[in-house]
């Protein structure tokens, strides 16, 4: 009767410690609350499409894990910054300070990541740009708060001049680019490895960003260089690629662009012009694996349209916030650790391939060089060689690269 | 040498004639009417994206074009009479109507067309190059001459020679004089607008091919067209044609032989001009 009693009680105290504490868990994760991810990107103005097309990939990755991590539900509150670093600066100042937001993400222009960068430091707050491409963040100028999963200007032009070099043979090329920092740093970086090589860029012509008319331009390229390479995006692209072909230089000689000259934004809107040129990125939305084609097949049901670099950009950043967040057990109020486990993850079945982050916080990951063909009605950048596990360093050391000043207007390989 | 020469030649003139399209009607609206039109980018780019809303339903580059420039010349007509004819001769106030109407503009142009570029497709019987003394030219170009060459003599014919032309200068001379004389002054400075905004827009179709279209292209070829009638003189249809070739000469000789000074070659014979001759080569006053 003592006995039964004892037990009956002992068994009442486990049964309710058992019950507290399941209370006790149930009620931590709820009070919680969900994980909140602030996303700034362009969503009017001039580079709206880019911007829509990081929304939808950040939504397709959502949407695909229900909205959920480590058993929290995860809130996206996008702002449009315009595609101008102030009102970036004030929208980031709202997710972060009225929204409460536990990571930034997103990031469109150069200008806007470089401004976001001492409000990042000050205030502690992870951050993942997933689409700016401008070297120096990464580089002289990293923050410590700051994870980029795109890539930077130089990373993939660097491959490319070896590629053209020692693939393609050529030994002189013209060039030609946006005159601002992202031209300078893409062809700055394919003029470096091409020129070691023992190539030569016997050309190198600046035109003004708003530049219409390629005409005068174009009737000076030399006719005896074998190639001719551009760094030109969005609508000077479109207008670029057209005027070659209408000044004869098509037939003569092969023109190589910058990936995002052929986006798969912008190659709709495009005609044979486009065929046949060749450019480098991390991605391409034909790359023929398991895993991008599901990608590709379900983006497009949702959203109507193949996705461009942007939207994996988007949807691979996305995914690496999610997972590191799961690495740390859903505790996203943990700045450090947060940040920690963002600077060591490693994706293995991001639609782009494999990558990971270097210790400056850039990728280092696959470069595909693509050709322009038209498959099956519909232009595309067919992937016709890899070049894996390239770094934003290429080759060289990083202190050693370091050293060399960033990639400029003028820019020389010969001089020290 | 002489291949450079010929190819930036015809190049130059080209891009003039696409000049002259937009700017003889900045030059009729800001020269005769001195309204201050900063939605004449506008009418430039709104009429190409009508143009290639049509081109691309109906296959007609001529379609396009009239349609394209019929739309907006009603609108800048309306744009006149509804609204500008509150404020004659108050420059500020016309200012910031028309930048009002350019960004509204703007807005519905993202609104209805989004946010990436275009370009037009050129008409099909015009596609492709033609070999010109050993230089390959495209031929469109050859016909955007030939087009702007057409509407500098309509325009020249219908100021000179008809009584309509006749009625717009008399109401421009002295507007007093000719509503004294019977003339329906208010209607005919409407008209005026109108047809400045129809320039403009059938420029922006015809433009299409070589520039695109894109959320932008209205602020950009503003400037170039205030150049060319700065240039020219205002209200001179002989000084929109001169402002024009002359504007697109040194514009392309400028950039292909000096292209770190691109940003400089549009504006300095503007202010060449200026400096010696304010009223512009053929100017008035």
């Amino acid at each position: 009767m003592v006995v039964k009693k004892t037990m009956a009680r002992g068994l009442g105290l486990v049964a309710s410690v058992f019950f507290v504490m399941a209370a006790f868990s149930a009620g931590w994760a709820q009070d919680k609350g969900p994980v909140k991810i602030g996303y700034i990107a362009p969503l009017t103005g001039a580079f709206a499409e880019n911007g829509k097309d990081m929304q939808n990939g950040a939504i397709h990755y959502l949407e695909e894990i229900g909205y959920q991590v480590a058993g929290r539900k995860i809130e996206l509150i996008v702002e449009d910054d315009e595609a101008n670093p102030t009102t970036g600066m004030t929208k980031l100042r709202k997710v972060v300070e009225k929204d409460g937001v536990h990571v930034v993400a997103g990031v469109f222009l150069a200008s806007t990541g470089y401004a976001f960068h001492p409000y990042i430091e000050e205030k502690k707050i992870p951050a993942n740009y997933q689409i700016c491409s401008a070297d120096d963040l990464t580089q002289r100028k990293s923050a410590k708060w700051v994870v980029r999963t795109s890539w930077t200007s130089s990373q993939t032009t660097h491959a490319l001049g070896e590629y053209m070099y020692n693939t393609l043979g050529y030994r002189k090329i013209a060039c030609l680019g946006m005159d601002y920092a992202f031209g300078w740093e893409a062809i700055g970086g394919l003029q470096r490895t091409f020129e070691e090589l023992g190539g030569k860029v016997v050309q190198k012509i600046w035109t003004p960003i708003n530049t219409v008319d390629f005409s005068p331009y174009l009737s000076n390229i030399r006719t005896d260089v074998d190639a001719v390479y551009v760094v030109y995006v969005g609508r000077p692209g479109l207008t670029f690629t057209k005027q070659y072909m209408e000044f004869g230089l098509k037939k003569k000689i092969p023109l190589l662009s910058i990936g995002p000259m052929t986006d798969e934004n912008i190659l709709p809107s495009m005609g044979d012009e486009a065929l046949g040129i060749v450019n480098a990125l991390h991605y391409s939305a034909a790359l023929d694996t398991p895993i991008n084609r599901k990608f590709v097949a379900t983006f497009r049901q949702r959203f109507k349209r193949a996705p461009s670099y942007f939207a994996e950009g988007a949807y691979t950043g996305t995914k690496w916030i999610v997972e590191s967040i799961k690495a740390v057990g859903g505790a996203a109020e943990d700045r450090d650790r947060l940040l920690g486990a963002m600077r060591k993850m490693v994706i293995s079945d991001a639609p782009r391939g494999p990558f990971r982050l270097d210790d400056y916080g850039n990728p280092i990951q696959n470069v595909y060089v693509r050709k322009v063909e038209r498959v099956k009605g519909e232009l595309q950048n067919t992937v016709i060689h890899t070049i894996p596990n390239v770094s934003q360093f290429w080759k060289y050391k990083p202190d050693e690269y370091l050293k060399q000043p960033l990639y400029s207007r003028d820019y020389s390989p010969g001089k020290p | 040498m002489s291949k450079f020469l010929l190819v930036q030649t015809l190049n130059g003139i080209s891009f003039g004639a696409l000049l002259f399209l937009l700017a003889s009607g900045l030059s009729l609206i800001y020269g005769v009417m001195k309204i201050v039109n900063i939605a004449h980018g506008s009418y430039f780019m709104l009429g190409a994206y009508i143009g290639l809303t049509v081109v691309l339903r109906t296959k007609s580059f001529f379609l396009a074009a009239l349609l394209g420039a019929l739309t907006i010349g009603v609108v800048g007509l309306l744009m006149e009479r509804v609204f500008l004819r509150r404020f004659p001769l108050q420059a500020s106030p016309q200012m910031m109507l028309t930048l009002g109407f350019t960004l509204a503009f703007r807005d519905l142009a993202l609104l209805i067309w989004g946010g990436d570029p275009y370009t037009l497709p050129t008409p099909p019987f015009l596609v492709g190059s033609v070999e010109i003394l050993g230089v390959i030219f495209p031929l469109y170009r050859l016909f955007v001459i030939g087009i702007a060459t057409l509407v500098a003599l309509g325009l020249w014919a219908f100021n000179e020679k008809t009584l309509v032309g006749a009625k717009l200068r008399a109401a421009v001379d002295d507007h007093e004089m000719a509503g004294g004389v019977g003339l329906n002054v208010p209607l005919i400075s409407g008209c005026m607008f109108g047809l400045g905004a129809f320039l403009a827009a059938f420029g922006g179709v015809m433009g299409g091919p070589i520039f695109g279209v894109y959320p932008g292209l209205d602020l950009e070829l503003l400037s170039l067209a205030f150049v060319v009638v700065i240039v020219g003189g205002r209200g001179s249809l002989k000084g929109s044609a001169v402002g024009s070739i002359l504007v697109g000469l040194v514009d392309n000789f400028g950039k292909a032989i000096v292209p770190e000074l691109s940003y400089f070659t549009l504006f300095a014979p503007m202010a060449i001009v200026l400096a010696i001759r304010p009223t512009g080569l053929f100017g008035r006053e």
